[in-house]
């Protein structure tokens, strides 16, 4: 960082970047907020496809909750400098987000079975939406899944431990937001279907 | 600056990534002024870029004016530049389209968003609040380099073959959605949505960045009651920031989606060219509605700064303290507010429910308030001052005129029965020229001449100021004046030519006063590039504090170094205002200066 100036006191307590982080969750949020009160606005307007939703998302519900368990747990491992533990339940959240993925993956699958499609001629908004919001959900799952990354190879450098929160902190936000987003999200889907 | 070498990281003082964050004194000219982390070179390269964006954005507009004023003329001398677009003389008329669109997305987004907040937030945040630097130097820069990627986009997108974006600034489908409707919703238009994407990620690291900055950098004393009103309008427009900009995102996400992906969630049953397109079960009115709830706040993020900036102005160099300190802020805070409840303002007819609108009209009206309180509060700031008249001074002068004058209109438009004769005229054209365009524009050149010492070290030259402030300020009303009368008799704006219909012949002359007097006004412009550009080189040298101002910015050297503040920051003890105070020495008193050291002009309750 050539130039970079840092300050060593903060008028609000608070670290900028943790600060930080919560305003990219606001944006985030208000992303979706746009999305699903665009779903409810047009699904009002009928000429709405009724479908089922994937049966499967209730596992990856289920395994993103895990996830988050195992994130905090991670969080308390490194406040104790149990650094062996850490890594244990990093690679287990890492694990377990990957295996959300490719359980929203599959999900798109069953969809594609049953010929609810994202676009073309057969495509109706209430199934482009659900393609959407999950397609955009995954994608800052896969933002998360490469910041917990980098934190799992930082633990490996002893760079986190219980002097040297920052990090996995903000990490564990994160994390617990994609994942309350996806609750969020589910809830949503389940409620509108 | 062994000052600047602490490490945030407070409990990690081992950390190797802390030794990485030295500062350097002598860092490479490509690290100092072109991928710069620090504060003031990223306002400097914000406002260097928007400038450039500005003559660009009057060129275009100078152009279209010609053709709207002389319709019947051979534009053949326009040919070098335009090359084909000119065909036989005429100007082409989708091209046309793509010069309306183009004027109005430069002008809101890259001169009057990223020019004007980029610029003032980056440079004024840190030295007003008494900060060394940004919250994050990093992002910062990875803001202005995204803005100058998205420039280079839209830039390429005006020499395409197919013409830049045609469908308007607020790109509505189907006309944005379907390349077969104009060649412009073509490749200009993915380039237009590319540039946008960048844009919006700039904008949304540079509004986390002064957030973040205002709340958790500001030094000792420096309250948020003892902020400068700038700080809280460039706090409360990047709050609007962040909030607004993801929704145009998934906005524009979505239209990209069905552009090229086939999906119908803005398209439902549509003929072109005799043919039938598949797209069933879409809503182009649910693109206005996510649209226009970041278009409304988006207004606001274009006039804050403004606010902000003629605020300090107008109290600096009235020798006063601004009227109304507080409801400056709760009216500011006010506006902000309304501003996210009121867009569907911008849909009365689009086959909304009356009753919405009725209830969208009342919100809108209720905007009167607060800004009434601040026009209320800057004239009563200039009542009875002791008013230097600098060319800041006038810039600021000229925006409250502007403001008052294009804010009546806005009673007018805001009242969902008197829309419907007025809607998508020059009336609306007229209006918000006036309110946002030309105010923030005049707020932006306000800021320019009162900052530029501090910017560069020398000051603009006054005389050329004078001529570029009332040749501005005359062409812009003569522009926009006569607009709403051609508005009211119901010119519908984004038309080519109306020479077909008899009724609007007799309106010829006017459209011609009208081009002429916006061409002048655009011409005028090059007097401040000139002024500009020269004072940079060859202006008088400044002092520290030209202007005799209060706020901490002045208390740091001529050209302040890397880290803002050679020695510690300064502590503040008293509000930004304190201009005349009854029995202080001279007619201001610094922020920085504590109540013990002015005994003899101390009220009361004026304890440290």
């Amino acid at each position: 960082m050539v130039g970079a100036i840092v300050q060593k006191q903060t008028s609000s307590g608070v670290h900028p970047l943790k600060f930080a982080l919560w305003l990219i969750i606001i944006s985030i949020i208000m992303m979706f907020a746009a999305f699903t009160s665009a779903y409810i606005v047009r699904k009002e307007e009928g000429n709405w496809l009724e479908f089922d939703l994937p049966n499967n998302l209730v596992i990856n519900t289920g395994l993103l909750v895990l996830s988050s368990v195992f994130m905090q747990l991670a969080y308390f491992a490194a406040k104790k400098d149990n650094l062996n533990q850490l890594k244990i339940y990093l690679v287990l959240t890492l694990a377990l987000g990957t295996a959300f993925l490719i359980g929203q993956w599959e999900a798109w699958g069953d969809l594609v079975n049953r010929k609810v499609f994202f676009g073309g001629s057969d495509a109706n908004p209430s199934g482009s939406f659900l393609y959407v919001l999950t397609g955009v959900h995954g994608f800052h799952l896969i933002t998360g899944l490469i910041f917990i990354l980098i934190v799992l190879i930082s633990g490996f450098r002893f760079k986190v431990h219980s002097k040297n929160l920052l990090r996995i902190e903000l990490c564990t936000i994160y994390w617990h937001f994609l994942g309350g987003l996806w609750v969020y999200l589910y809830l949503f889907l389940t409620l509108n279907h | 600056m062994a000052s600047t070498d602490i490490s945030l990281h407070k409990d990690v003082h081992h950390d190797h990534e802390a030794h990485d964050d030295h500062d350097h004194h002598d860092q490479h000219f490509i690290f100092k002024y072109i991928f710069s982390q620090d504060h003031k070179v990223i306002a400097k390269q914000f406002l260097i870029t928007g400038i450039i964006w500005a003559f660009i954005g009057g060129a275009l507009s100078s152009i279209f004016r010609i053709q709207l004023g002389w319709p019947q003329a051979t534009l053949e001398w326009l040919e070098p530049i335009l090359g084909k677009w000119v065909e036989g003389g005429k100007l082409n008329p989708e091209f046309y389209l793509g010069l309306v669109t183009m004027h109005g997305t430069i002008m809101v987004f890259f001169v009057l968003t990223a020019g004007l907040s980029g610029t003032f937030s980056n440079f004024l945040i840190p030295l007003q609040i008494g900060a060394r630097d940004m919250a994050s130097g990093f992002l910062n820069m990875l803001s202005y380099w995204f803005f100058f990627l998205s420039s280079i986009v839209m830039f390429l997108s005006l020499f395409l073959e197919t013409g830049p974006a045609s469908a308007g600034w607020t790109i509505y489908p189907p006309l944005s959605a379907l390349p077969q409707a104009i060649p412009g919703s073509g490749a200009g238009m993915t380039m237009w949505i590319v540039a946008m994407a960048l844009f919006i990620v700039s904008s949304l690291l540079g509004s986390i960045n002064y957030i973040t900055t205002v709340i958790n950098l500001r030094t000792p004393g420096m309250s948020m009651t003892k902020l400068p009103l700038t700080i809280w309008a460039f706090f409360l427009t990047a709050i609007l920031g962040v909030l607004s900009f993801p929704v145009l995102f998934s906005c524009v996400l979505l239209l990209i989606f069905d552009r090229s992906f086939g999906t119908s969630f803005y398209l439902s049953e549509i003929y072109v060219a005799g043919e039938a397109l598949a797209n069933v079960g879409g809503s182009p009115i649910l693109f206005q509605h996510l649209f226009w709830f970041l278009g409304h706040p988006e207004v606001y993020i274009v006039i804050l700064p403004g606010f902000g900036i003629v605020s300090e102005i107008i109290a600096t160099n009235a020798r006063k303290p601004i009227f109304g300190y507080r409801a400056m802020i709760g009216s500011m805070l006010g506006i902000s507010l309304l501003s996210f409840i009121v867009w569907a303002h911008h849909m009365f007819v689009s086959g909304m429910n009356p009753f919405l609108g009725s209830v969208f009209m009342f919100l809108t009206l209720i905007i009167a308030v607060p800004s009434a309180v601040k026009v209320f509060n800057w004239i009563a700031t200039l009542w009875r001052g002791n008013i230097v008249f600098t060319v800041p001074m006038l810039f600021s002068i000229g925006f409250v005129s502007l403001f008052i004058s294009g804010g009546l209109t806005g009673i007018i438009l805001g009242n969902s029965a008197l829309d419907i004769q007025v809607h998508n005229t020059y009336f609306v054209v007229a209006h918000f020229h006036l309110v946002m365009g030309s105010s923030a524009f005049f707020g932006m050149f306000a800021g320019v001449y009162h900052w530029f010492p501090k910017m560069f070290g020398r000051m603009m030259d006054e005389k050329l100021g004078y001529v570029h402030f009332w040749l501005t300020f005359i062409g812009v009303y003569m522009v926009f004046m006569p607009m709403h009368y051609v508005g009211i008799a119901g010119f519908p704006r984004r038309y080519y030519s109306w020479t077909s219909f008899d009724l609007f012949q007799s309106f010829a002359n006017i459209n011609m006063y009208i081009s002429l007097a916006a061409i002048i006004a655009w011409l005028a412009q090059f007097i401040f590039a000139f002024n500009f550009i020269y004072s940079i080189f060859r202006g008088r040298r400044a002092s520290a504090n030209p202007w005799r101002s209060n706020t901490l910015e002045w208390t740091t050297p001529v050209l302040p170094g890397h880290g803002n503040w050679p020695g510690p920051i300064p502590v503040v003890y008293r509000w930004p205002y304190d201009y005349s105070k009854p029995g202080a020495e001279e007619d201001f008193i610094p922020q920085h200066i504590p109540y013990s050291q002015t005994q003899s002009s101390n009220l009361p309750h004026d304890k440290d």
